[in-house]
């Protein structure tokens, strides 16, 4: 075994008698940068939480087997005093902050440890300099940008020198440009201070290119290997590793780079097939929204969204992208007529949202928040339903009819907040869909769900497009975006910058492409080079 | 290493750091916190000491010129107006009391309200019936007195945040200034998380405003996620090694708890009876040395044996202590003025009469404006 590294001996955790981790064993090295891959609900929490005992000291459950960290005993310690052996970072880096600004919050952990002022100072300069937090050292944490945040977590975790970094999807809230920042910060350290990382990730897309190896974690049972193998054989995977799979290219390969290396056969196969620029459909009808220089300021002089134009049809499938704090939820509350609107006019079928009181405005326009648990109150998803259904004037049994046709097997008398985030996505999508809004507007729907979730979800709005609805999302998801958008809209610094097909608009953008057109230009998705396979042959 | 993608991040951060220069350097140069607070406490005592109602005035319009000169452009800066309003509203609440119940009067009545006669236990005070100029007066007097406390109070507040005070506590309060810093955040918080509440209910239609509707709707998704938040926070602080095992054994822990407490107890007694007039002063005097010396050797004692260390702790130097004397000077002045002039401090309302200004007090005040000359202003300068 190696002493540097993060070693599970036979862990295995139940949590009230439901068995989590079964008998895990690894070893990784020390330095090792390993991606943690798994569907939702598979434990991965669990498991990086186990790493620094938050798994089960805050959370109880029954744990046997052997953890080593640097050839430490993880066992029967408190996270507090494994605070200069493990770094630990979350989702959002937000929610664990303890100061408000950013030098005070990267001294905390060494505060903490009792470390000498003068060595404290030179360890937090040092941090500062990695992560490149020099220009906002002196700024308080509220005043960063999302991608600055989380670097400053990833900061304040290390300024104690841990031999081990875990780290929970720290990028799933992150535009790609801001994602990007933070792993190739990541990336760095690795080189330069040995810190062995553990990292798990739904966007794989992102993160798979960084990772010298990886762990997939489903039923509880863990197998660890080189990243390609792994992800050749786990269920959640990168469209790279599809497309290489459906190719059958060796390896398969992971970065982008290796696929184009491996693509030259399949482009001529493809480009003597029809390509699917053909295939994509004019917009329909007369316009549904209507909306002309809407402008959104907030109390202290931000101008979130200044002139936007937008008119849309219904059947219409737009995504709306940007960095964050470009201006997207605010221009989409700004069109539900619920948030605040500076200037500017919006029409929905004629009529002002705004104008219109709250119960009437919902069957106008239905917004899903970046938050889908804020829409729901009730203690069981009937009561919920039934709640909708009298919110909404309609027949009982309106809602529990739209979620059973959006989505299978959710349990009844199930808590909302127990429910998995695809599950709590559809039941607020459904308590929105009872006022049997035409437009429909979601904010941010894909955060915290696998690919399948992402797919189940596409697949549920060009049902809903189809039947007449004009859905807009707000993402930053790129692979998402090419699976479910007819029609992209760029948003930055609160105007748009680009409008078209989607097909045109994420081609021409490098931060906005999907991975397959980025190997196979002209094609966005792994399902529509198969379906354009399937007629030709797939043997090369 | 992946340097072309980091061009736009660095090209955005360039420009997001220039936005806000002047407060960057001039945080550096503001004075120290507890100087800010030990000047506007003294200055809230110079109140405290008069009820003329030029002198507290002269104290509100001190306070205020301070504040626009001195403070930064953080969030609380803008502390002051509302303490403001709250000492407004202090006025107009006595003032209401006053008409109300009655108090002091005299013989100009301004009008009459319909009277109750009250029960024989109830002697002294009166429901409605003459309302007085005189008894005005006073009550506008004594109004004004606790409206300015309250400004010299929300003076401190913009000057210094209450989170860069608790940083310069000593180490032995660590444990306790974490839990004020974490609550402090926690407050704004929960405002965001009301905001966004309810803007999820418009979004069901829900206007209902029943008390039940309300709690179901509104209340219980805040607390939801506020005790979702408290756990996270929870888990964070302790994986960054908050409460790790310190090694003080219990007695000694409890010993200073005890003397800290019973310092501080001491001190709260010993400035209630310096601002009172019934205990004779050098008791009040020893009163607050004695427990001063308790709490400082409690804090002492405990702070040797704290593991924690600080990250660049604020510095207490010549200005800080100008801006403290400065504010010592305007509580000389009252008590000169209590020697020399005492009836201008305390004016009479019956019979009416204009006020006179105490000038040993009055030049104490206006020594206290020295803040705005010594400290830098944080933004150039423009209120």
């Amino acid at each position: 075994m190696t002493p540097g590294g993060i070693a599970f001996d036979r862990v295995t955790f139940a949590y009230a008698g439901t068995p989590v981790l079964d008998d895990v064993s690894f070893d990784l090295p020390e330095g090792e940068f390993c991606l943690l891959v798994g569907p939702t609900g598979a434990g991965k929490s669990t498991l990086l939480k186990a790493v620094n005992g938050l798994v089960p000291n805050f959370t109880g459950g029954t744990m046997s087997g052997r953890i080593t960290v640097a050839g430490r005993d993880v066992r029967g310690s408190t996270p507090a005093d494994l605070a200069d052996l493990v770094g630990y970072v979350g989702q959002d880096p937000l929610a664990g902050f303890v100061t408000d600004e950013v030098e005070r919050e990267l001294a905390y952990t060494a505060e903490q440890l009792g470390v000498a002022p003068a060595a404290m100072r030179k360890r937090v300069t040092e941090i500062v300099d990695l992560l490149g937090l020099a220009d906002v050292r002196d700024r308080d944490l509220a005043a960063l940008s999302s991608g600055q945040r989380q670097r400053v977590a990833i900061g304040a975790a290390l300024v104690a020198g841990p031999s081990a970094l875990v780290l929970d999807e720290p990028t799933s809230a992150l535009d790609p440009t801001a994602a990007d920042e933070v792993l190739s910060t990541l990336h760095r350290l690795v080189h330069d201070l040995g810190v062995t990382v553990l990292l798990a990730e739904h966007r794989l897309e992102r993160v798979a290119q960084y990772a010298d190896s990886a762990l997939l974690l489903n039923g509880g049972k863990v197998t660890a290997g080189p990243v390609g193998a792994i992800l050749a054989a786990s269920p959640i995977a990168p469209p790279v590793v599809e497309l290489g799979r459906l190719a059958g290219w060796p390896g398969p390969p992971v970065t982008i780079r290796e696929a184009r290396r491996h693509a030259t056969a399949l482009r001529s196969t493809l480009t003597d097939l029809h390509t699917p620029t053909a295939t994509a459909e004019a917009p329909v009808g007369p316009p549904l929204l209507e909306a002309r220089a809407v402008t959104v300021d907030y109390p202290g002089g931000v101008r979130a969204v200044n002139g936007v134009d937008l008119v849309a049809a219904r059947c219409e499938r737009i995504a709306l992208m940007g960095r964050n704090g470009s201006g997207k939820s605010s221009l989409l509350w700004a069109l539900q007529g619920t948030g605040t609107r500076s200037g500017g006019t919006v029409t929905i079928g004629g009529d002002d949202p705004a104008a219109r009181k709250p119960a009437e405005r919902r069957t106008l326009a239905g917004l899903v928040p970046a938050e889908p648990a804020d829409l729901l109150y009730a203690e069981t998803v009937a009561a919920e339903c039934a709640g909708a259904d009298r919110d909404g004037r309609v027949p009982a049994g309106t809602c529990a009819k739209i979620l059973d046709d959006l989505v299978d097997g959710v349990d009844e008398t199930a808590h909302p907040r127990d429910l998995s985030e695809g599950q709590r996505l559809a039941l607020a999508l459904a308590v929105t869909l009872t006022a049997a809004p035409p437009l429909l507007l979601l904010d941010e729907p894909t955060r915290g769900l696998d690919y399948p979730g992402k797919a189940a979800l596409a697949t549920r709005l060009g049902r809903l497009a189809e039947a007449g609805h004009c859905v807009v999302v707000s993402t930053h998801d790129v692979e998402f975006c090419a699976e479910f958008a007819s029609r992209v809209v760029v948003l930055s610094d609160g105007e748009v910058v680009a409008d078209g097909p989607a097909r045109q608009i994420v081609a021409a953008s490098p931060m906005f492409a999907p991975q397959v057109e980025k190997v196979l230009p002209g094609w966005l998705t792994v399902a529509e080079v198969a379906a354009a396979l399937g007629t030709g042959d797939a043997d090369d | 290493m992946h340097r072309p993608r980091r061009e736009p991040a660095a090209r955005m951060s360039t420009r997001t750091s220039t936005a806000r220069p002047t407060m960057q350097t001039a945080a550096r140069h503001t004075a120290h916190p507890v100087a800010w607070w030990a000047w506007a406490l003294l200055l809230a005592t110079a109140a405290g000491r008069t009820a003329n109602p030029w002198l507290l005035l002269l104290i509100v319009a001190v306070a205020g010129l301070v504040v626009t000169w001195c403070r930064g452009s953080e969030p609380w800066s803008g502390a002051y107006r509302v303490f403001l309003a709250i000492g407004l509203s202090a006025i107009a609440v006595r003032m209401a009391f006053y008409i109300v119940f009655g108090g002091s009067d005299g013989p100009t009545v301004l009008f009459t309200l319909p009277s109750v006669t009250l029960p024989e236990w109830a002697a002294g005070f009166r429901l409605g019936g003459n309302v007085t100029a005189e008894g005005a007066l006073a009550a506008l007097y004594d109004g004004l007195r606790l409206a300015t406390l309250l400004v010299c109070v929300g003076a401190a507040n913009a000057l210094a945040s209450p989170r860069r005070l608790l940083r310069s506590v000593p180490a032995a309060l660590y444990e306790v200034s974490v839990a004020v810093v974490v609550a402090l955040s926690v407050a704004p918080q929960l405002v965001a998380s009301v905001g966004r509440v309810r803007r999820a209910r418009a979004l069901r239609g829900n206007t209902s405003r029943s008390p039940a509707n309300l709690m179901r709707t509104i209340v219980s998704p805040v607390l939801h996620d506020a005790l979702d938040r408290s756990l996270a926070l929870a888990a964070a602080m302790a994986s960054r090694g908050y409460g790790r095992a310190t090694g003080i054994p219990a007695p000694a822990r409890r010993a200073t708890s005890a003397s800290l407490l019973i310092g501080l107890l001491g001190l709260c007694a010993g400035a209630y009876a310096l601002l009172g007039t019934t205990t004779p002063a050098p008791l009040a005097w020893t009163a607050v040395a004695v427990s001063a010396a308790v709490a400082v050797f409690g804090i002492a004692f405990a702070s040797k044996r704290v593991p924690h260390t600080r990250y660049r702790p604020d510095r207490f130097g010549a200005r800080d202590w100008a801006v403290v004397a400065s504010g010592a000077a305007a509580v000389a002045g009252t008590v000169l003025s209590g020697i020399y002039e005492p009836s201008a401090l305390w004016p009479a309302t019956n019979p009416l009469a204009m006020p006179d200004l105490p000038m040993w007090a009055a030049g104490g005040i206006l020594l206290a404006t020295a803040p705005a000359l010594l400290v830098p202003s944080a933004r150039g300068g423009t209120p």
